[in-house]
């Protein structure tokens, strides 16, 4: 701990899932801090509850019991209308595979999140046109996600993401679908959202590369967290 | 970037899907328009009746007629304003599939009761002054091509014989649910040649027009005059107008019901077309509505983007479907002109046809959408890729 104020503070998380007659455990007794302005990486192997850990994080899964209080608000605690306007001013979403609206221009993908917020249209292009210019995607604008490169559409999807200013990104394997030299843009832009925007990155990870560029690497094994240094890659 | 683009966007991302659903509704919406034209139709006599007219017919039936000496009798019941009558003629022009209404009546009194045909004053006066003379309406002479001054034969069937007229007047109806199709002439012209061929059938008519002084009068003299005829030879049945014609229809009503049974079905297809076409579409787009489920859409805004969707398409074929009602039903009125003198796409029409579309673009999106809003997140996240 470097001794930020704490962001995300998780205690004694359960999660399981029910299939059938049976109930497979998925996260057991998981308590994790996380700071301000953190980059952390979370690996595991497959099915070790690391998109689980991400969702429950971002309160669009409930737990079983236990607590994840993320900017000082109890998230379990939160209904499900309250959860999604919780979410939609706090938290940005990275996925793998972007989750773009395929009939919307990179700008009026941007602007979605914004159309809840009650902004004026006016305003909404600024913040819009701000977020493009963080990723370095101006001159895209009017482009349909088909016509953009991966890099570029994961690059939309993260100015999508940043455009209400959250303060937790939530990424789930943001550079599994690219090839190397986008993945390596990708996450020198998201480090650079940490460095520059104080902003607290939390990502879902195979790739041992791009752990390397986060600060922290928690490790999920059978839904029990072990702890392990940067160097060990 | 509005709601509204994103749902006219979404609507055309399966442009064949599209087509097809908006030419089906489109096509449904045409033939129920035209169904429900076809019903109008039928009561479109009911529709043009008149509170102040009554109809007294013989008691027993329509086809036994009634002794002209009531006609004075009838006039001095109170209440009444004014008395005329008629009879069915049944004559056939050239053959029986060129059928249209003929009818001989009393011109005077008759053509006062009706105040909805309108005759030009020089022709009225023609044909007032000429007993051989008849009037038809202005669709029927359009058909033949008759004009002023023809000379039109009707073959006899109830009244033997071929029977010459001279079109002295041709009419116009002065509302649209006017029957524009009839012929008739002079009741004196029927009566004069039936006391020289057949005297037992003359000084009868088939019906009294009675018009009453105020429409609240009107059942009031209806049992007048049907008391004062009770234990004669000939027992009177007055009713109104409108009642004397939802008898007729009452006669064909298995036919009605079977019309309008049709048009729903034809609803009730169309509507489970367009619920399989929004069913594809939101499981197709379940991860989507999930990712804007995760930026904080709520349920209200994708139940929107369905339902939007939904009625988008459905109101597109509606409006394509009500447009082609038109020329369709023009069409129909040309060919079906002798079963439906009046065959008008009515308001009502156009109403109904909206408020079917509405509930086939709310029941198609219903089960997608309580599927689309009921979908955990983390659910239909891992439905991409």
């Amino acid at each position: 701990m470097t001794g930020k104020p704490v962001i995300v503070e998780i205690k004694n998380l359960y999660k399981s899932y029910r299939r059938g007659d049976q109930i497979l455990p998925v996260l057991t007794d998981i308590s994790l801090d996380i700071e301000e302005s953190e980059f952390l990486a979370l690996m595991g192997p497959s099915g070790s509850g690391k998109t689980t850990l991400l969702n429950l994080i971002a309160g669009i899964d409930k737990a079983d019991s236990g607590i994840i209080r993320v900017g000082g608000i109890d998230i379990t605690a939160l209904s499900e209308n309250e959860l999604a306007l919780w979410r939609a001013s706090n938290v940005g979403f990275i996925f793998q595979f972007y989750n773009l609206i395929p009939v919307l221009t990179a700008f009026e993908n941007v602007e979605l999140p914004l159309l809840i917020t009650g902004l004026s249209k006016g305003e909404r292009r600024v913040h819009a046109e701000m977020a493009l210019g963080v990723v370095n995607l101006t001159d895209r604008v009017a482009h349909y996600p088909g016509q953009l490169s991966g890099g570029q559409q994961q690059r939309v999807a993260i100015a999508r993401a940043i455009v209400t200013d959250p303060s937790i990104l939530v990424a789930d394997e943001p550079t599994g679908d690219l090839d190397r030299v986008s993945a390596i843009e990708v996450l020198e832009l998201m480090e650079r959202l940490v460095h520059e925007l104080g902003k607290t990155i939390i990502m879902v990870t195979h790739d041992p590369r791009a752990a390397r560029m986060a600060h922290l690497i928690k490790h999920l094994d059978k839904g029990v967290l072990n702890a392990r240094p940067q160097a060990d890659f | 970037m509005h709601v509204l683009r994103l749902i006219f966007k979404n609507s055309f991302r399966h442009k064949l899907r599209t087509f097809l659903t908006v030419l089906g509704v489109s096509i449904a919406i045409l033939a129920f328009g035209l169904l429900r034209t076809v019903v109008s139709a039928w009561y479109a006599g009911v529709e043009a009746s008149s509170a102040s007219r009554l109809v007294t017919r013989n008691a027993i039936s329509l086809i036994f007629p009634l002794p002209l000496s009531y006609k004075e009798k009838i006039r001095q019941v109170e209440g009444v304003k004014s008395v005329s009558y008629g009879s069915w003629f049944g004559g056939i022009y050239i053959d029986e599939k060129h059928f249209f209404a003929n009818y001989a009546m009393e011109p005077e009194h008759y053509l006062a009761i009706y105040p909805e045909i309108i005759i030009p004053p020089d022709q009225k006066a023609a044909f007032l002054r000429d007993r051989k003379s008849a009037v038809a309406g202005r669709k029927l002479a359009d058909r033949y091509g008759w004009k002023i001054g023809d000379a039109v034969t009707l073959r006899g069937t109830i009244f033997p014989g071929n029977w010459e007229f001279i079109i002295r007047g041709i009419y116009r109806g002065r509302d649209q649910n006017v029957d524009e199709t009839a012929f008739f002439f002079h009741w004196e012209y029927l009566n004069e040649t039936m006391k020289k061929t057949s005297p037992g059938r003359a000084d009868q008519v088939g019906w009294y027009m009675v018009e009453v002084r105020n429409p609240n009068l009107a059942a009031d003299v209806s049992v007048r005059i049907d008391k004062m005829f009770r234990n004669s030879l000939a027992e009177t049945l007055t009713e109104t107008e409108k009642a004397f014609n939802l008898g007729f229809i009452s006669m064909t009503e298995a036919i009605l019901i079977t019309i309008q049974l049709v048009s729903y079905v034809i609803i009730l297809i169309i509507m489970a077309v367009v619920a399989n076409t929004m069913a594809m579409t939101a499981r197709e787009r379940i991860g989507e509505y999930a990712v804007f489920k995760t930026l904080g859409f709520g349920g209200f805004h994708v139940a929107g983007l369905i339902f939007g969707e939904s009625l988008f398409i459905t109101l597109t074929g509606a409006a394509i479907g009500i447009l082609l009602t038109f020329p369709a039903a023009k069409v129909f009125a040309q060919q079906l002109s002798t079963y439906f003198p009046i065959f008008n796409v009515e308001r009502e029409t156009i109403y109904l046809d909206i408020a079917a579309a509405c509930l086939i673009g709310i029941s198609a999106a219903a089960f997608p959408t309580w599927r689309a809003v009921r979908i955990r997140i983390a659910d239909g996240l891992r439905r991409i890729g």
